[in-house]
């Protein structure tokens, strides 16, 4: 178990290692940020103190070691446009867009499991069929263009919720959050229902599928034959073996929930990381954007660590060290 | 194959497999569907009402005009005006032009890549597999949005940029499937034979194996294309995928996103419904394929 997390972590920083070089150097060749900081009046010589002052006037191989150098300290460069430190504005959003993406994550389990599960028991009723074109369809929709119907039914025609920003932000140990108030709550809804569509329908399938294969075990008959009542069988023995599979998918989906929230943070105007890495790319903020991709890229290689060691568990039958060879 | 030969109905492998394809009633409606909204897109400039980037045709004085308003060169505006005038219901076909041809290029560049770099990593294995396939693997493991965000902060803007990034967002996907069916294919009889033979590599490559590993990409490619139309929309609704010269629907979904909040919501509306029904058609066409591709359901 150790030698496999051990082996894991390594690999993870590897991965990390290879997105660093290829984004810096990516990120670095294109456009030139000074353009974007500078105003059309200035003169040449203040043109090149602004360059030299964020250190673009170096050759790109030493702008990389130092930036490297500065990984070693844990410093991400600094913002070009802010004039901070580059991680302390990612680490700062990344409460909201966390908070956004785990209260999306509880919404697909909590709506997404009954759905499937009952998809799954009567795969021929009407109500299944209803599920399942709603699933087909949450797979097509385009995040953003819900997000946008969203916001214009919810909050221009019938008026209940707010479409915009985070609502008052309390603080819980020390986190900002928006979750301690109900005008947070009020607040984070349709951003959240937003961001959670896509993974709803999925945890639907996922567990629709598990409910199939699963009233055909033999645990299941023999559970009947001992005389169990259906909502015991049904609650406590198919929902717990369909749980692995839903746990692991929906671990490693929630990388790709943070992701999204670039899109649905957008649209709500909600004050995460996502809003600042496209604010950072339409400004050239390099730093900012390669800082970005670290933290992504770093949050992706640990919660992939985290569902294998949650998922051997969950079930006894895997051993990690048997899945590292 | 003449009239003749028709009248007997041979079953030919083409044939076997439209009328399994036709067994689906809701895959043949989005067959057609697509096919009409591609003529639809094609056919533009024939029957829309107004050329919405003509700016002699395009008057300030009609815009955000709800749908069924009547323009001032006095044809009806069936979807409304937007921001600057424009109609929307020949903003959505011209858009749908754009969203289309950029899907359609980026797939069928990304379908070469990843196609070739499939087929090298199976038939030469080796460092050369371990190579693409790590790379494919990283790819895959990040979501495609973040993936295209990061390209696109690397090319910046334009249309031949945002194909680019679109292309390398998405050959993974080719590259993954075509080397797993080319795995199994070279161990197959007919490339010892081809082997033998002393035919060059390319040759056996691209003459022998590739045919016998379309099945699955022509699935990954229909899907993947609207995938591509998805997140080409998606990129330039956020601002960073093609300039406001290049008008694909997220462009105009975009444009209309400030009017929302104040219930002017036809702007973005409709082409979003444009993009959706497009999305879904090609996406019922991909589902089917799928089983009707896939050998382990062959009856």
């Amino acid at each position: 178990m150790f030698a496999f997390i051990l082996r894991r972590a390594g690999q993870g920083l590897l991965v990390i290692a290879v997105m660093v070089v290829l984004v810096f150097f990516g990120v670095n060749v294109v456009g030139d940020p000074v353009w974007i900081l500078v105003s059309p009046d200035m003169t040449q010589d203040q043109i090149a103190e602004v360059a030299r002052s964020l250190g673009l006037d170096r050759p790109i191989q030493e702008q990389f070691f130092l930036f490297v150098g500065g990984i070693l300290q844990g410093e991400l460069g600094r913002s070009f446009v802010h004039g901070t430190p580059a991680i302390g504005l990612i680490l700062e959003r990344m409460p909201a867009t966390l908070e956004l993406a785990l209260v999306a994550l509880m919404l697909a389990i909590v709506v997404g499991i009954p759905l499937g599960l009952y998809a799954g028991l009567y795969p021929d009723s009407a109500p299944a069929r209803g599920i399942m074109a709603v699933s087909i369809l949450g797979f097509s929709l385009p995040t953003f263009w819900v997000g946008l119907m969203l916001i214009m039914v919810f909050s221009v025609m019938l008026g209940w919720l707010p479409a915009t920003g985070r609502g008052p932000v309390g603080h819980f140990l020390g986190i900002p959050t928006s979750l301690v108030s109900w005008q947070g709550w009020v607040h984070i809804l349709l951003p959240a229902i937003n961001l959670a569509l896509l993974k709803i329908s999925l945890v639907i399938r996922l567990a629709r599928a598990g409910a199939r294969e699963a009233v055909l075990q033999d645990y299941v008959k023999f559970a009947r034959a001992k005389g169990l009542g259906r909502g015991r069988i049904v609650g406590v023995h198919i929902l717990k073996n369909i749980m692995i599979p839903i746990v692991t998918i929906l671990g490693l989906e929630f990388g790709s929930l943070v992701a999204f929230s670039v899109v649905t943070e957008t649209i709500f105007s909600w004050p995460g990381m996502g809003r600042l890495l496209l604010e950072a790319i339409q400004r050239l903020d390099r730093p900012v954007i390669v800082a970005y991709v670290i933290v992504v890229v770093c949050l992706f290689v640990v919660i992939n660590l985290m569902v294998d060691i949650i998922y051997s568990l969950l079930d006894p039958r895997v051993r990690l060290s048997e899945a590292a060879t | 194959m003449s009239a003749v030969v028709n009248t007997v109905r041979e079953e030919t492998p083409f044939r076997r497999f439209v009328s399994r394809f036709a067994e689906d009633r809701i895959a043949v409606a989005g067959f057609v569907i697509f096919v009409l909204i591609v003529l639809a897109a094609v056919l533009a400039p024939l029957y829309a009402p107004q050329n919405p980037y003509d700016l002699a045709r395009v008057d300030l004085m009609d815009s955000r005009l709800p749908p069924g308003a009547k323009s001032l060169e006095g044809f009806t505006m069936l979807l409304g005006s937007d921001g600057v005038g424009r109609d929307i219901f020949s903003a959505i076909f011209y858009g749908l032009r754009i969203s289309l041809a950029v899907g359609a290029v980026s797939c069928l560049i990304a379908a070469s890549v990843g196609m070739t770099m499939g087929l090298i990593a199976a038939y030469f294995g080796g460092r050369v597999e371990t190579l693409i396939m790590r790379l494919v693997d990283l790819q895959l493991s990040l979501p495609s949005v973040l993936v295209a965000l990061i390209l696109v902060a690397m090319f910046g803007k334009g249309v031949d940029k945002i194909i680019l990034a679109l292309v390398l967002v998405q050959w993974a996907y080719y590259a993954r499937t075509v080397r797993g069916s080319a795995l199994v294919e070279r161990r197959k009889d007919y490339v010892k034979a081809a082997r033998c033979l002393g035919l060059p590599d390319a040759r056996i490559v691209f003459g022998e194996i590739l045919p016998n590993c379309l099945a699955p990409v022509i699935v990954v490619a229909t899907v993947q294309t609207a995938h591509a139309i998805s997140l080409e929309a998606t990129l330039s609704f956020l601002g960073v995928g093609l300039p406001q010269t290049e008008p694909s629907l997220g462009v105009l979904i975009a444009n209309g996103f400030q009017y929302m909040m104040s219930g002017k919501y036809w702007i973005s509306f409709f082409p979003g419904l444009a993009l959706l029904i497009t999305i879904v058609a090609i996406n019922l066409v991909g589902d089917r394929l799928r089983d009707v591709l896939n050998p382990r359901l062959e009856r």
